[in-house]
């Protein structure tokens, strides 16, 4: 099953011109040589110029005078370029990186870089009492929920993939 | 008047003010774009007038047009994003494209209620059938790809996905078109194939 789609995937890229020189001799070389190939070459191949053959479907007769009468009603709206003014953006833009460049000099002017001694933070963890905050009944509802919450997301995002995969094997 | 004029002559023309050469560019392009609407919605009255709202809208936001892709290219990006929409709205009264009742009702309203017999289908019947039985999605690419004369870079622009993504969709889309013509049309396409 999976050597005939392969098939049928090199062929329809042979046959629309999506193939580079060396895979081209490669398909002319099958079609040549081996019959099923020949074959299904000659199904698809007639498959593709009944395609093209196909017709266009033509609309009312009143199609285009419909549309005139909408449309002359209508204003052409001015392109999107002409309103978006770049100034403003780049006013945005700089109003923000200001800002930031301020919280950053404000922050480290704030800080003794002079301070003495070890640069090493000396940290006793077991004087740290984390019992104080995981004790607490809300504290471990909180957690609940964010797992539930967690489990809820990871569910709705493997079913988006399940749908997916479903809609492409279909 | 305008049929010398190529398609950036007429949308030149219409943004100048002369909105009578819009009619060029309809006349021009309603069959290709009522032909891809039909194929999507599969049914005509509905079609036609998603197919009208495209040349509305086209003409509405003309100015966004900057040429760097064909006016086609454009329009049938239009014709995507305003099927896909109509289809959404839709969507609680459409039932599965494998349901024999729906497909009847689509096929009576785009060949009307014509008695001919399945031994009697010429070609282009058989596949515009076929082609009705697909998923929407399916019928869009392969009649950009067949009645569009569109490049699958252009199919994947219009579609919004990346080149390799519209060569896998196209490829599938002939897969299930053959499975249906096949399934249905096994009579047909022993003349046909």
């Amino acid at each position: 099953m999976n050597t005939n789609l392969q098939m049928e995937e090199r062929l329809w890229a042979y046959i629309d011109g999506h193939v580079s020189g060396t895979e081209k001799s490669g398909v002319e070389a099958l079609i040549a040589e081996q019959a099923a190939w020949r074959e299904k070459y000659q199904e698809l191949l007639a498959m593709h110029s009944s395609l093209q053959l196909t017709e266009l479907e033509e609309p009312s007769l009143r199609f285009s005078k419909n549309v005139m009468e909408e449309i002359s009603r209508l204003q052409i709206a001015p392109a999107t370029k002409t309103y978006i003014n770049k100034k403003i953006v780049a006013g945005i833009g700089i109003f923000f990186i200001s800002l930031l460049a301020a919280i950053l000099i404000y922050g480290f002017s704030q800080m003794d870089f002079s301070s003495p001694g070890s640069a090493q933070i000396e940290i006793t963890f077991e004087k740290i009492d984390i019992s104080k905050f995981f004790n607490n009944t809300l504290i471990n509802v909180f957690l609940m929920i964010n797992v539930l919450l967690g489990l809820v997301l990871l569910d709705f995002y493997l079913s988006n993939k399940r749908n997916l995969y479903r809609k492409d094997t279909r | 008047m305008s049929a010398g004029l190529n398609d950036n002559e007429l949308i030149e023309k219409v943004i100048r003010g002369d909105h009578q050469a819009y009619a060029g560019l309809v006349q021009r392009y309603q069959s290709y774009v009522f032909t891809l609407t039909l194929r999507m919605i599969k049914n005509r009255e509905e079609a036609e007038e998603v197919a009208q709202d495209v040349f509305i809208k086209a003409y509405k936001y003309l100015a966004d047009f900057r040429g760097e892709a064909k006016f086609s290219t454009w329009l049938y990006t239009i014709v995507n994003n305003t099927c896909i929409s109509f289809l959404r709205k839709k969507k609680p009264t459409i039932h599965s494209l494998d349901d024999e009742r729906v497909f009847l009702a689509a096929d009576r309203s785009v060949n009307g209620n014509r008695q001919d017999s399945l031994e009697q289908k010429s070609v282009h019947a058989v596949l515009t059938e076929a082609i009705l039985r697909l998923g929407h999605d399916d019928a869009e690419i392969i009649t950009l790809f067949y009645k569009h004369e569109q490049t699958l870079d252009e199919i994947s622009r219009i579609l919004g996905v990346e080149v390799n993504t519209a060569k896998v969709r196209l490829h599938r889309a002939r897969i299930r078109l053959k499975e249906k013509m096949e399934t249905h049309y096994a009579t047909e396409i022993k003349d046909l194939i």
